[in-house]
């Protein structure tokens, strides 16, 4: 811990003196981008040094980028419970979203969400630094989108649509029509749920269920209060993998109303990591549910 | 003196406990509720009435009537309207023993853990107020300590719940602030309830005593009131019954403030009397802005501290207001 203390420290001091530097000669701070030329400053046209700040697009970057290409993932990318590629995020090293040491990291392309902090995002913009921004995947359509918009920004065009062409496939042979759709309900901490408009919703619709959130006249997230999920008597109940140190958010899927409902449905704890980012590691999540309602299919 | 008081509080406390139990996000008929609550007819309407909204109206019971019973205590004790567990610090330094024992792991060794963190956290609080302002300190020294223990509490819950790896824990500084019973089970009534009758019990056993402090200090001493195990009781109950209000609900505001305030002319200003009165008069208060939370925004789990503090702070101020023209 304190060794990772002391590294910031350094950081922070580095970048007090670059930004010294830069002030007494501009010479200095044209090399992380000129806002006037072309980003990338390579002739093939594709950036050199690719900086990504976001747990989804660390996520699709590292799947697209060509080797060398990506200098540094967000510190999301490395906790295994939100990141479906935790072991490969080891590879690179980490960086907190902060516009100080993204600047240090000397990018010619920073890839970032639309809900990263709007002041991370102009002051990168004030530092000449060019950003692409992605919007969190809110269907399985915008996470085929996704693949091919990281792809093009990376200069990696060919490698994004192949991408997509093969998450279509894939997702295609996922499908089935069950002789009977179990109604099942996703239920999260707080007691919130997602329906349709959502990533989760059409996961879980892909895999064969129809929704509870639905039926309780929910589109998009929305808290269920845990009286009507028990009123609601779903077949299967989804829920999230739970986090260290505690939470009251999180004591409510210990409440004994739910435990009890859950002794008498089928139900499942499936980990976050697939479902957060639109990459193909949706589609783990829509196979283990398939498998899950396949298994409630033969029960008896 | 009126006879009518008490039986009149049951009945509103009764008829507040009922509607509780009948109001919810799910549309349950009347006739259909009662039956699950008490006959157990209706597998899923029996797990709503018994696990959600029964535990939430007896909790509601539980809670307003320890706040209440606590205020009317201290107040009764240091002869100051002022005082009150949320205004002097008591609740939010309950509030930080309960998230200590949450975060560190320590609420799940043992089933009483976190109401005792909270009580101890509140212990603190107590015997901080009375080493500061005490019996013969002025409303002004026993305010500026409150809002000093207030905030350093609240300033180190807001670190631990911040330095906390679960991601939701950081959103929770406002129900620890402000209290709520959303979503709580029986699993919280059997843990609240021990210390609660304790500490009832502690403060009944104070009533005689309080009568006697009305005519100051030194008056109760020659009547044969032992001081030292009055101020023994009064810190181990108060601390008991906000403990576990707090362990289980957050810290809620302003109910031992207003409660005592309104039944005071009632039983003649007799802190014997006042006790039970004010329990029982916290206990209404408490389950009608949990009604109120319901009803005004019923999916946004709105904070009670919210209502309390809209109907408490405004009687804080004009008793602020008349402590300061009456010129202590």
């Amino acid at each position: 811990m304190s060794g990772c203390a002391r590294a910031f420290d350094l950081l922070t001091a580095a970048a007090l003196g670059l930004w010294l530097g830069a002030a007494a000669a501009p010479a200095v701070a044209e090399a992380p981008g000129d806002p006037s030329g072309d980003p990338s400053g390579n002739p093939s046209g594709a950036p050199g040094r690719v900086v990504s700040i976001n747990l989804c697009t660390d996520q699709l970057a590292m799947l697209l980028a060509a080797p060398g290409q990506l200098v540094s993932v967000s510190h999301l990318a490395l906790d295994p419970r939100s990141s479906a590629m935790a072991a490969e995020a080891a590879a690179y090293p980490v960086n907190h979203g902060q516009a100080e040491e993204v600047f240090l990291l000397a990018p010619d392309l920073v890839l970032a969400g639309t809900f990263t902090p709007r002041a991370t995002l102009a002051m990168l913009d004030r530092l000449g630094i060019p950003v692409v921004t992605l919007a969190p995947a809110g269907s399985l359509a915008d996470v085929r989108e996704g693949m091919i918009a990281v792809g093009r920004a990376l200069g990696r065009g060919a490698e994004g649509a192949a991408m997509a062409r093969r998450f279509d496939a894939d997702l295609a042979a996922l499908h089935d029509d069950p002789p009977r759709r179990p109604r099942a309900a996703l239920y999260y901490a707080n007691g919130y749920t997602l329906g349709g408009g959502t990533l989760s919703g059409e996961i879980l619709a892909a895999a064969g269920f129809d929704n509870i959130a639905a039926e309780a006249g929910l589109t998009g997230g929305g808290v269920l209060p845990l009286e009507r999920l028990v009123l609601a008597d779903p077949d299967f109940i989804v829920m999230g993998e739970s986090y260290p140190g505690a939470s009251r958010a999180e004591e409510l899927l210990t409440h004994p109303a739910l435990r009890t409902l859950m002794d008498t449905r089928a139900g499942g704890v499936f980990a976050d990591r697939d479902w957060l980012c639109g990459t193909p590691h949706v589609l783990r999540a829509v196979a283990a549910l398939r498998e899950a309602r396949r298994a409630l299919e033969t029960a008896p | 003196m009126n006879h009518w008081l008490i039986p009149g509080l049951v009945a509103l406390v009764a008829a507040l406990f009922a509607a509780s139990l009948l109001i919810g996000p799910a549309a349950i008929g009347v006739g259909e509720s009662l039956a699950a609550l008490i006959r157990g007819e209706g597998e899923a309407v029996v797990l709503v009435m018994r696990e959600i909204r029964l535990p939430r109206a007896l909790l509601g019971v539980m809670v307003g009537a320890s706040l209440g019973l606590a205020g009317a205590a201290l107040q009764g004790f240091l002869r100051n309207p002022l005082a009150e567990p949320g205004l002097i610090g008591t609740s939010a330094s309950a509030a930080l023993g309960a998230v200590l024992a949450l975060q560190t792991g320590f609420a799940a060794g043992f089933a009483l853990a976190l109401p005792a963190a909270a009580l101890t956290g509140a212990v603190i609080s107590v015997v901080l107020i009375l080493l500061l302002a005490g019996p013969r300190g002025s409303s002004l020294v026993l305010i500026l300590a409150g809002i000093a223990i207030s905030a350093l509490a609240g300033a180190l819950i807001s670190l631990v719940l911040n330095l906390s790896p679960n991601p939701f824990a950081a959103n929770e500084i406002v129900f620890w602030m402000m209290g709520s019973l959303t979503d709580r089970s029986m699993d919280h009534v059997r843990a609240a309830a021990p210390f609660m009758l304790a500490g009832a019990a502690a403060l009944w056993l104070t009533r005689r005593g309080l009568d006697a402090m009305t005519l100051g200090e030194d008056a109760a001493a020659s009547m044969g009131i032992a001081l030292t195990r009055l101020r023994l009781l009064l810190v181990i109950g108060t601390a008991a019954l906000v403990g576990a209000a707090t362990a289980v609900a957050g810290a809620i505001g302003f109910v031992g403030l207003v409660v005592p305030h309104i039944l005071r002319p009632w039983v003649g200003a007799q802190p014997s009397r006042l006790l039970p009165a004010s329990a029982l008069g916290g206990a209404a208060m408490l389950l009608a802005a949990d009604i109120a939370v319901r009803l005004i925004a019923p999916e946004r789990d709105l904070k009670l501290g919210v209502l309390t503090a809209i109907v408490g702070a405004p009687l804080f101020l004009h008793l602020i207001w008349k402590t300061r023209r009456a010129g202590l």
